[in-house]
C-alpha cells in the first residue's frame, strides 16, 4: 500500500488529505472548508446519505428559513467538490500511524447499488413491493426496501436495505424465495410473484397444495400470532396465473442442439427441475419415463381429491414447453439400459426414478386375495386402473401413504376404513392435517395395534389378526419403541387389507451398471455434487433420499442441474458449493398488530363421498393480498430482483459484498453527531403506548411540507388537526434518572419553533410549553422566545410534568401540573410532543475506542479546556454534537475550527493531494452561426412514462437553429456526457440544451461536460420537463408532452441568443489583518501563522489580551491568566504574526483577495498600509456598566468582573462577608437590549463556587429569571445547588429592589414559587452585567459590515455562515459577534480562519460570468443603479459614466430592469434573451388562433 | 412533492423578480399570452434585500398601462412565497389559471379591440 511505503521511505511525511467521519452538517462544513483551502477530503458516512439531522428538519430557529432549503446548496457542492470522496454505508474500523500520517481501514457496507451508474431516478422504488418504516420520516411513513433516505439525499442515489435471508427462505429446502413472493402478492403482482417462485420452484401450483411447508413452521408472524399462510398464498398465485394466464414473457425455449444431450431418467418433481434448469442453459434434454405420463409420484402417489391431475399437468406443461422431450412408457433397465442412452448420445445421466415400490410386510398371508400394497394401489387407482375393494377396508401403516389409501379407499365406496398403526396419534408419520381429515372423512384410527398375520378363506381376506402394543423407551428415530403386549391378540375383520408402511426401490438393474444400492435401499451419491460411482451418472430425490418431499426432490433437481452443466463443460463440480450456516433474519424489532391467518376453507365432508373433488380450496384474491401483508419482511429487502427489471441503467446488483478500504491521510476530524433520547426510557410519559405523545423530531417531520402529512398538522391516533398541543421540556435532559444530566441546549428553542410553526400551520392552536428554565441564550434567540410568547400567543409554563395520561376513548392526553394558585391542575391536550434531547449517535463509544480517543461520562468526546475540537488524541478533532450538546451554527463553527486545526497540522502540504481539472482551450463561437443541439432525457421511466419524449426530441428538429436533436434514457449518465461531446465535435454544436431535470442539481454537470468539450459554460440552457411536466402533471400526458415541447422550443429560442461570458482572474494577497488583539483576535492569528500565511494583527491598545485580562479563574479549574500569557508568548514570537498595538484603523478599501487597509499607530501617529486578501474583525465586547440597583452609588454594589478582580487581587476578604446577592439579567433581556448574554449564568455560578471553595458556609443567594447552564455547564448549576447556593427566581415585572444602608444593602424580592416577598440583607450585591459589543460603529462603516440593532456583528446566515460577513472575504469572531465563552470563542477564531483560508489558499479567485455590464455609450449617469444595487457596486467613474465592478456585482439584476436608458444588460439573462424566451412560448398561441 | 397544477402554467427563470423589467410583461402580452405573474420571494425575504418589492412596483404600473390599453390589468398579478411553500404554488397556478380562464383570451389575440374599460377614466372623457 502506498502509505506504508512512504512511513519506510521517508518517515513522518505529511499527507494533505482529512478523514471526515460523518456527514451531518458539521462534517459537511468541515470537508467544504478543507476542499476549499486545498486539501482531500474523505466523508465517511454510516448511513446512505450525507446530510445528518438537519435535513430532516422543518424550520431552523430563530429565522425560520426552510432547513432543507438552506442545506439543500451545501448538499449539492459536497456531492460536485473535486476534491471530496463521499464514502457511504461505512465506518472507521482502525486507524494507524501519527498526525500527520494515518493509514485508516474503512469497511464498507454492501449499498447493492453502483453509485457510477445510478441517476437517483427512483423507478426501482415504485416497483418495490417491501414498505419499511422511513427512518428519515421517524417511522410516520413508509419507504420501500429499495430507497432513497429523502428526496434531495446526497449522493443522488438509491440503496438497499438488506439483512440477512429470512427465515422462510432459509428454511426451504429449495430456498424458493417466501417472502419475495409474499411481498409481491402483497403489492398485487401476481404473474411476478409466480415468475420468482418458479425460479427455485418449478411446479407451485403442486407444491402450492401438497407441500410440508416446514417455511410457515420457522415463520418470525408465529411468535407474534399465526405464521403467514405461504403455502396457501402460493397456491393463490399458483391458481390465479393459471385461470389469468398473461401473454408477455412466456419463457421460450433456448435449446442449442449443438450441446451435448442429457437424458433424465423419471419424470418426478426430482427429474423435472433437472430437466428444467438444463433446459434453461440450453441442453437438449430428454426424460425417460416407466409410467404412461410425468409427474412421478405426483401422478401416481397424489390422490386427485389433493391435487387435481390437471393442475399437475399444468406445471408439467410448462416445464416441458421449454424444449424438453418426454418419452413415456419405457422403463430404464427393461426397455434401455444406461449403456443404450449412452450410446444415443447422452453424455450425462440423470436417475431420478423415485422409491415405486411398497416396503414388503413380512407375516403370513400376504398372497391371498384382497391384500394390496399401499403404493401400487394409489397408482393404480391414480392412473385409472379398475382396482375393486371389499366394504370393509383395512389399511396398516401411519404415514401419509397410508392416509391416502384410506382416504381413496373411501372414496372407492368402502363403508368402513380402519387403519391400524401401532404406535400412537402422536408418533404418526402422517401429517397432522391429513389424519385430521381422513377422521372427518369416517376413517377408524386404531392405535397401538401391530398385526401378526393375515387371516384368509378360500384364498381371500378375511381379517388381520393384531396384538396389543405399549410404548416402551424411545428408539433411535427418537420416537418410543411399540412393545407387544403378551397375549394380547384379537381379530380385526376386513376384506381388503392394504399395506402401506413403507416404500422401496424398484431397481433391480442398478448393480449390474455398478450402483450399490445402501442397506436403506437407496442409491449413494456425493452428497454436494450427487454424482453416483458412475461417473457422468447423477441422482436425486426419494432414490437418493429415501420417501420425502416434493420440494426436497425439486432442491436436489436444482443441484443436479448445476453438477451437469459442470460436468458437461469440464468445471470442478465442487468449487463454491458448500453450503455456509447462514443466521436468519430476526423479526423487526417493532411493533405490529395482532391480526389473524387467512382462513383456508375445505369442501365440506358430505360432499366428498364417492368423488376425488379437491377437498382444499383456494383462498380469494382479496384474502390473499390482505394475508401476504402480515408478512415482517424479516430480510427486509426481498430480493424479489423487480428493482433490477426496472432499472434502466442496470445498477443494481444484489451480490454486493462488503469493501474494506484504506485511505492515507494527515487528519481526522470526527462529526458522528447525535440521536434524539428514546423516551422509551422514561415511561411516565406513555411514548410508544399514546399515539399522540411524539418526539419533537417526529413533529418536526408533521410540520415539514415534505413530511408524511405533506405538511398537515395532523395527530397520529385520527388524523385530526390538534387544536391544543403541550411541549413538555428536558425530556432526557437535566435528568440524573436517566444519566443525563447536562443540558441539551437546543430544545428550549426548537420546542418554540414548533410552537410558532403549528400556530402558523393551524390558526388558533393553542400551544403551551412546561418548562424548567427557558434557555433562549443563543443570538437572536430571547428575540424569538419573546415573540413566540407575544405574537403567537404560545404559553410558557413553568414546571416538569412526569406522567402523562390517556382518554383511552378520545386519544386526548391529561396532564397535571402545579397552577399559579398551588393548586394540581389536571389539563387535556390533543397532542404531546416531548422534547427530546441530544445523546451521542449509536456507534459512537465504539469509534472512540478504535480510535483509543476519550469520551465523557456522558459519552461526548473530551476536549480540554481552551482546547476546543481537539480530542485527546493528536492529528484527530471533534466538532459538533459529538463534542456537547449545541445548536446548528456552533456546529459549523465547530466543524470550521476543527478544519483550521487539520489546516495547521498539514500546512506543509496543502494542495498536494488535489487536482485541478483540466480542460481544453475554449473553442471561439463568435463568428458562428448559433447551432443548438437539444438532448431530451427519459430519466429512466419518470419522464418517459407521461412525457411522449421520442415527440418532444422530434419536435426539437423542427425548431429554428437546432441542428441536432436526441433521446437518452439518462441524459445525466457518463455514456450521454460522451454523446454530448461528440455532438459538440461531429455536428458543430455551439448550443446545448438539455431537456430533463432541474438546472439545480444539474446544470453544474452539464456545463463541466461543455467544457470537456471546449464550449463556454455558458453556451448551455436547460427546460425542466421532470418537474415541471411529468411530475406534475402526470394524469394528463398530452399536455405535459405539449407542454415539454413549449419549454424546449423555450430554452431553444434563449439558447440561440446565448453569449460565451468570461470570468476575470483575480490574484489573492496572501495575508491576513486581524483587528483585535484579544483572545479571539490572537486565536485567530496565531492559526493563520500556524498555516503558514502572514498576518498583521491590530489592537488598539497598548497591550494584548483584551478582556481576558480581567478573567483570574474558570469553572473547568484552569489558570486563564497562565494560558494567556502563554497564548501572548506565541503571537509575539511567531514570525509570521505582525502585531501592531496601540493603532487605530483609519480606512479601508478593496475587493475580497485585494483589500487595503490603513492603521494609525499611537502615540507617534504613524500611518501603515497593510495589504491583505481577508480580514477577521475581533473587536470585542465589553461588561455593561449598570445604572440600576444602586451600582456606582452604593460601594457593597459591584459587577461579576469587578468581584472576579478583587477575589483574584486579594482586595476582597470572602471571611467577611455573611451573604452575597447576586442579580442576573441586569442589562440584558430588557426592553432597550433584549438579547441574553448567554454567559453570565456560569459566571455567577463561577463567582458562587469560587467564594463557597473560600468560605464554605457563606451564604449566597441568585436571584434570577432562567437559569441557562446551557449544555455541559448544567453541572456546575447543580454543584452549586448541591453547595447550599441558594437560587431564586424573580419576576421581570417584578425586578428586585434594592436599598443601601451604610455597610449593608437590602434587597426586596417577590419570590415567585413561595408567594411571597423575600427580605435579604447582604454584605455584598453582584450584579451579572450584561456583555456588549465594543466599540465597532466607525470599524463597521468603514468596512460596509452589517450590525444588528444592538451593535453586534451581523453574519451573513444565522445557521450556516455564522462568521462570515455578507461581504466577501470578511470574517468576524469573539464577543463582537455575541457573548460567548472563552472554549467558543477560539472555536469561532479558528473557524473563523478556516473560511478566510478557502479564500487565502488560493492563488487567484475568478468572478464575473452572470454579472451586469454597463454599456458607457448608453450610460447617462443618473444614479438610478447606484440606488437599485443592494450592495452598492456601481459607480460613477471619472468619465461620467457608470461602472459595476464585476468581482463584486452578485448578479441579481436589479440594476438591469432599473436602469432607464437600457444600459445595464445582466449576463445570460438579457432583456433580448427573457424576450426571447416570452416569444417562443406565445409563438404557439398565436398559432393556434 | 409533485403535486400537480395546471399545465398551461410556463416558468420562466430568473436570478431575481428585481431583474424583471416591464418591457418583458409588455412583450408578452403583446405576444398574445393571456396571463403573467411574478412568483418572487416574500416580502422581507429578498436575498438581494429589495428585488422583490421592485418588481411589486413595476407590475403594479404595467397593470395601470394595461388598463389604458384597454387588457383587464387581473392579467397580471405578483405573488410571494418561499422555495418550501410548494402548496402554495399550486394554489396560486390554479388561482391565477382560473382567473385568466374567466377573462377568456386575451383581445390582443382575438382582436377583438378593449375587454376592460377603467370605468372612471373612460367616465371622465365621456
Amino acid at each position: 500500500m502506498a502509505g506504508k511505503r512512504k512511513r519506510e521511505a521517508g518517515g513522518a511525511k505529511k499527507v494533505g488529505a482529512v478523514l471526515v467521519v460523518g456527514g451531518g452538517i458539521g462534517g459537511m462544513q468541515a470537508s467544504l472548508d478543507l476542499a476549499n483551502a486545498g486539501y482531500k477530503v474523505y466523508v465517511v458516512e454510516r448511513s446512505t446519505a450525507i446530510g445528518g439531522r438537519m435535513a430532516q428538519l422543518d424550520k431552523t430557529f430563530p429565522t425560520n428559513d426552510c432547513s432543507m432549503c438552506t442545506l439543500s446548496p451545501k448538499l449539492i457542492e459536497v456531492d460536485k467538490h473535486l476534491s471530496i470522496d463521499i464514502i457511504t454505508n461505512a465506518e472507521v474500523e482502525s486507524l494507524e500511524g501519527e498526525p500527520g500520517n494515518f493509514q485508516v481501514r474503512v469497511s464498507k457496507q454492501p449499498r447493492f447499488i453502483d453509485l457510477e451508474e445510478c441517476n437517483g431516478c427512483g423507478d426501482c422504488m415504485e416497483v418495490c413491493p417491501v414498505a419499511l418504516p422511513s427512518e428519515f420520516e421517524e417511522g410516520l411513513a413508509d419507504r420501500k426496501a429499495v430507497f432513497k433516505a429523502y428526496p434531495q439525499a446526497t449522493p443522488n442515489a438509491v440503496a438497499i436495505s438488506k439483512l440477512n435471508r429470512p427465515p422462510c427462505v432459509l428454511t426451504c429446502p429449495a430456498n424458493v424465495n417466501c417472502q419475495g413472493y409474499v411481498a409481491l402478492i402483497a403489492a398485487g403482482k401476481f404473474k411476478e410473484a409466480l415468475d420468482l417462485i418458479r425460479e427455485r420452484n418449478p411446479l407451485p401450483s403442486v407444491c402450492g397444495r401438497i407441500c410440508h411447508h416446514p417455511c410457515e413452521a420457522v415463520c418470525n408472524r408465529g411468535e407474534i400470532d399465526e405464521p403467514v399462510a405461504i403455502n396457501p398464498l402460493k397456491r393463490f398465485v399458483a391458481d390465479y396465473m393459471r385461470v389469468h394466464p398473461s401473454e408477455e414473457e412466456e419463457e421460450k425455449p433456448v435449446i442449442d442442439p449443438a450441446k451435448p444431450r442429457v437424458a433424465i431418467v423419471g419424470a418426478g418433481p426430482a427429474g423435472l427441475t433437472a430437466a428444467r434448469g438444463l433446459a434453461l442453459l440450453g441442453y437438449p434434454v430428454t426424460i425417460f419415463e416407466a409410467l404412461p405420463g410425468a409427474g412421478g409420484m405426483l401422478l401416481a402417489g397424489v390422490p386427485p381429491y389433493r391435487m387435481p391431475k390437471d393442475i399437475l399437468g399444468h406445471d408439467i406443461e410448462k416445464i416441458l414447453k421449454l424444449g424438453i422431450e418426454l418419452r413415456t412408457n419405457v422403463r430404464i433397465g427393461k426397455d434401455l439400459s444406461l449403456e443404450d442412452l449412452r450410446r444415443d448420445g447422452y453424455q450425462a445421466i440423470f436417475l431420478g426414478v423415485g422409491l415405486q415400490r411398497s416396503m414388503n410386510l413380512p407375516i403370513a398371508g400376504m398372497d391371498f386375495e384382497g391384500v394390496l400394497w399401499g403404493i401400487e394401489f394409489l397408482r393404480s387407482v391414480n392412473l385409472g386402473k379398475e382396482v375393486r375393494i371389499a366394504p370393509r377396508v383395512a389399511v396398516i401403516g401411519g404415514g401419509n401413504t397410508a392416509i391416502d389409501a384410506a382416504r381413496t379407499a373411501a372414496r372407492m365406496g368402502a363403508e368402513e376404513v380402519l387403519l391400524l398403526y401401532r404406535r400412537t396419534r402422536v408418533e404418526m408419520p402422517a401429517s397432522f392435517e391429513e389424519v385430521e381429515a381422513a377422521e372427518a372423512e369416517g376413517v377408524t384410527l386404531h392405535f397401538l395395534v401391530d398385526p401378526v398375520r393375515i387371516m384368509g378363506e378360500g384364498g381371500k381376506v378375511k381379517g388381520i389378526e393384531c396384538r396389543k402394543m405399549r410404548l416402551g423407551e424411545p428408539d433411535e428415530s427418537g420416537r418410543k419403541r411399540p412393545i407387544p403386549i403378551e397375549g394380547s391378540e384379537f381379530l380385526i375383520e376386513a376384506g381388503s387389507v392394504i399395506v402401506a408402511i413403507g416404500q422401496a426401490p424398484d431397481l433391480a438393474w442398478a448393480e449390474d451398471v455398478g450402483l450399490q444400492l445402501t442397506a436403506q435401499g437407496t442409491l449413494p451419491v456425493d452428497p454436494l455434487t450427487l454424482e453416483t460411482a458412475v461417473k457422468g451418472v447423477f441422482a436425486g430425490g426419494d432414490i437418493v433420499l429415501g420417501p420425502r418431499y416434493a420440494i426436497e426432490a425439486i432442491a436436489q433437481g436444482h443441484e443436479a442441474a448445476i453438477s451437469i452443466n459442470r460436468y458437461l463443460r469440464g468445471d470442478d463440480l465442487r468449487a463454491d458449493r458448500e453450503k455456509k450456516e447462514m443466521e436468519p433474519a430476526l423479526a423487526p424489532e417493532r411493533e405490529f398488530e395482532r391480526q389473524p391467518r387467512a382462513k383456508t376453507s375445505k369442501l365440506p365432508v358430505r360432499e366428498r363421498r364417492g368423488n376425488f373433488h379437491e377437498v382444499e380450496l383456494t383462498i380469494s384474491e382479496q384474502e390473499a393480498v390482505a394475508e401476504a401483508k402480515r408478512c415482517l419482511n424479516c430480510g427486509l429487502c426481498s430480493e424479489c430482483l423487480q428493482c433490477v427489471a426496472a432499472c434502466g441503467a442496470q445498477a443494481i446488483d444484489h451480490y454486493m459484498l462488503p469493501e474494506e478500504i484504506v485511505l492515507d491521510v494527515g487528519a481526522v476530524i470526527l462529526t458522528p453527531g447525535y440521536e434524539p433520547f428514546d423516551p422509551r426510557l422514561k415511561g411516565g410519559y406513555g411514548y410508544g403506548r399514546f399515539d399522540n405523545v411524539i418526539t419533537g423530531m417526529e413533529f418536526e417531520r408533521i410540520l415539514s411540507a415534505s413530511g408524511p402529512y405533506q405538511g398537515h398538522v395532523h395527530r397520529p391516533s385520527d388524523g385530526q388537526e390538534p387544536k391544543k398541543v403541550a411541549w413538555i421540556q428536558c425530556v432526557g435532559s437535566r435528568d440524573v434518572t436517566v444519566g443525563r444530566d447536562y443540558c441539551s441546549s437546543v430544545c428550549c428553542m426548537y420546542a418554540t419553533k414548533e410552537a410558532i410553526m403549528a400556530i402558523d400551520h393551524v390558526p388558533g392552536l393553542e400551544a403551551t410549553i412546561f418548562y424548567n428554565d427557558i434557555r433562549a441564550h443563543g443570538k437572536g434567540f430571547e428575540y424569538y422566545y419573546e415573540s413566540a410568547k407575544n405574537n403567537y400567543g404560545v404559553r410558557y409554563r413553568r414546571g416538569i410534568i412526569s406522567t402523562i395520561t390517556e382518554d383511552p376513548k378520545t386519544k386526548n392526553l391529561r396532564l397535571r401540573y402545579l397552577a399559579d394558585n398551588g393548586r394540581i391542575k389536571e389539563e387535556k391536550f390533543n397532542l404531546v410532543v416531548l422534547s427530546t434531547g441530544l445523546v451521542p449517535s449509536p456507534g459512537t463509544k465504539e469509534l472512540a475506542e478504535r480510535l483509543e480517543i476519550g469520551l465523557d461520562r456522558f459519552g461526548f468526546a473530551a476536549t480540554g479546556s481552551f482546547l476546543p475540537n481537539r480530542s485527546s488524541q493528536p492529528g484527530i478533532y471533534a466538532a459538533g454534537v459529538f463534542e456537547k450538546p449545541m445548536d446548528i451554527p456552533e456546529t459549523v463553527m465547530g466543524a470550521s475550527s476543527a478544519a483550521a486545526l487539520a489546516m495547521e497540522e498539514l500546512a506543509d502540504v496543502r494542495g498536494t493531494m488535489v487536482v485541478e481539472k483540466q480542460y481544453p482551450p475554449e473553442r471561439d463561437v463568435k463568428d458562428e452561426e448559433p447551432r443548438v443541439g437539444v438532448f431530451v432525457c427519459r430519466c429512466g421511466t419518470n419522464i418517459a412514462r407521461v412525457v411522449d419524449v421520442p415527440s418532444v426530441a422530434e419536435y426539437s428538429k423542427t425548431l429554428p437553429n437546432v441542428v441536432y436533436a436526441e433521446e437518452n434514457i439518462y441524459t445525466c449518465s457518463t455514456d450521454t456526457q460522451a454523446r454530448i461531446i461528440n455532438a459538440i465535435k461531429e455536428h458543430g454544436v455551439n448550443r446545448v440544451v438539455v431537456a430533463s431535470c432541474t438546472p439545480r442539481t444539474h446544470e453544474p454537470l452539464f456545463q463541466d461536460t461543455l467544457r470537456e468539450a471546449g464550449l463556454n459554460k455558458y453556451l448551455f440552457e436547460m427546460a425542466n420537463i421532470r418537474d415541471q411536466c411529468s411530475w406534475v402533471h402526470a394524469t394528463h400526458p398530452q399536455e405535459a408532452t405539449e407542454k415539454a415541447k413549449d419549454l424546449v422550443r423555450m430554452a431553444a429560442a434563449n439558447a440561440a441568443l446565448l453569449e460565451p461570458l468570461e470570468r476575470q482572474r483575480i490574484s489573492i494577497r496572501k495575508r491576513a489583518l486581524v483587528i483585535g488583539g484579544g483572545l479571539a483576535g490572537m486565536t485567530a492569528a496565531l492559526s493563520f501563522a500556524e498555516q503558514g500565511f502572514e498576518v498583521s494583527l491590530v489592537e488598539r491598545e497598548v497591550e494584548l489580551g483584551g478582556n481576558m485580562r480581567h478573567i483570574h479563574y474558570a469553572l473547568s479549574g484552569q489558570d486563564p491568566q497562565a494560558f494567556l500569557q502563554e497564548l501572548i508568548g506565541k503571537v509575539m514570537a511567531h514570525p509570521s504574526i505582525q502585531v501592531i498595538t496601540n493603532a487605530e484603523v483609519v480606512d479601508h478599501e478593496g475587493i475580497q483577495g485585494n483589500f487595503s487597509t490603513g492603521v494609525m499607530i499611537a502615540p507617534a501617529m504613524t500611518y501603515r498600509r497593510v495589504e491583505h486578501g481577508v480580514a477577521v474583525l475581533a473587536t470585542g465586547g465589553e461588561e455593561y456598566k449598570p445604572t440600576e440597583y444602586l451600582y456606582g452609588q452604593h460601594p457593597r454594589v459591584i459587577t461579576q468582573m469587578e468581584l472576579e478582580g478583587r477575589i483574584a487581587r486579594g482586595e476582597l476578604d470572602p471571611k467577611e462577608l455573611g451573604r452575597v446577592v447576586m442579580i442576573q439579567c441586569v442589562g440584558a433581556r430588557t426592553k432597550e437590549r433584549p438579547s441574553c448574554s448567554r454567559i453570565c449564568c456560569a459566571i455567577a455560578i463561577k463567582n458562587a463556587l469560587k467564594l463557597k471553595e473560600l468560605v464554605p458556609d457563606l451564604d449566597i443567594h441568585v436571584l434570577y429569571r432562567d437559569i441557562r447552564t446551557y449544555g455541559l455547564l448544567e453541572q456546575y448549576y447543580t454543584r452549586a445547588r448541591g453547595q447550599g447556593v441558594s437560587f431564586t427566581r424573580y419576576l421581570p415585572e417584578r425586578r428586585p429592589k434594592v436599598q443601601g444602608a451604610d455597610e449593608r444593602v437590602t434587597i426586596k424580592v417577590w419570590d415567585d414559587a413561595l408567594r411571597r416577598n423575600l427580605i435579604i440583607e447582604a454584605d455584598l450585591l453582584v450584579l451579572s452585567a450584561a456583555i456588549i459589543p465594543g466599540e465597532n460603529e466607525e470599524l463597521a462603516a468603514m468596512f460596509k459590515v452589517q450590525r444588528t440593532l444592538e451593535g453586534a456583528y451581523l453574519e451573513v446566515h444565522m445557521k450556516l455562515r455564522p462568521v462570515d460577513f455578507a461581504r466577501e472575504g470578511l470574517y468576524m469572531c469573539g464577543l463582537a459577534h455575541a457573548p460567548k465563552l472563552m472554549d467558543e470563542t477560539i472555536s469561532q477564531a479558528q473557524a473563523a480562519v478556516a473560511r478566510a483560508a478557502t479564500l487565502l489558499a488560493k492563488d487567484e479567485i475568478e468572478v464575473g460570468g452572470v454579472v451586469a455590464r454597463v454599456d458607457s455609450e448608453l450610460c447617462a449617469a443618473c444614479l438610478i443603479c447606484v440606488r437599485a444595487c443592494p450592495y452598492a457596486v456601481p459607480v460613477i467613474c471619472q468619465d461620467g459614466y457608470s461602472v459595476i465592478d464585476p468581482a463584486k456585482c452578485q448578479g441579481c439584476g436589479n440594476c438591469a430592469a432599473e436602469c432607464p436608458q437600457r444600459a445595464i444588460q445582466l449576463q445570460h439573462y438579457r432583456d433580448v434573451q427573457l424576450i426571447a424566451k416570452v416569444t417562443a412560448l406565445a409563438q404557439e398561441q398565436m398559432n393556434a388562433i | 412533492m409533485r403535486r400537480s397544477y395546471p399545465a398551461n402554467v410556463k416558468l420562466i427563470r430568473v436570478p431575481c423578480t428585481g431583474r424583471v423589467d416591464e418591457v418583458h410583461f409588455l412583450k408578452a402580452f403583446e405576444q398574445g399570452i393571456d396571463g403573467v405573474y411574478v412568483a418572487g420571494c416574500l416580502e422581507g425575504e429578498c436575498h438581494f434585500l429589495r428585488g422583490n418589492l421592485r418588481a411589486k412596483k413595476r407590475v403594479g404600473h404595467v397593470k395601470r398601462i394595461l388598463t389604458a390599453l384597454g387588457i383587464n390589468p387581473e392579467r397580471l398579478q405578483m405573488y410571494n412565497l418561499s422555495a418550501a411553500m410548494g402548496g402554495r404554488f399550486v394554489e396560486i397556478a390554479q388561482e391565477m389559471t382560473e382567473k385568466v380562464r374567466a377573462l377568456g383570451p386575451s383581445p390582443v389575440k382575438t382582436g377583438q379591440g378593449r375587454e376592460f374599460i377603467e370605468e372612471q377614466g373612460e367616465g371622465k372623457k365621456r
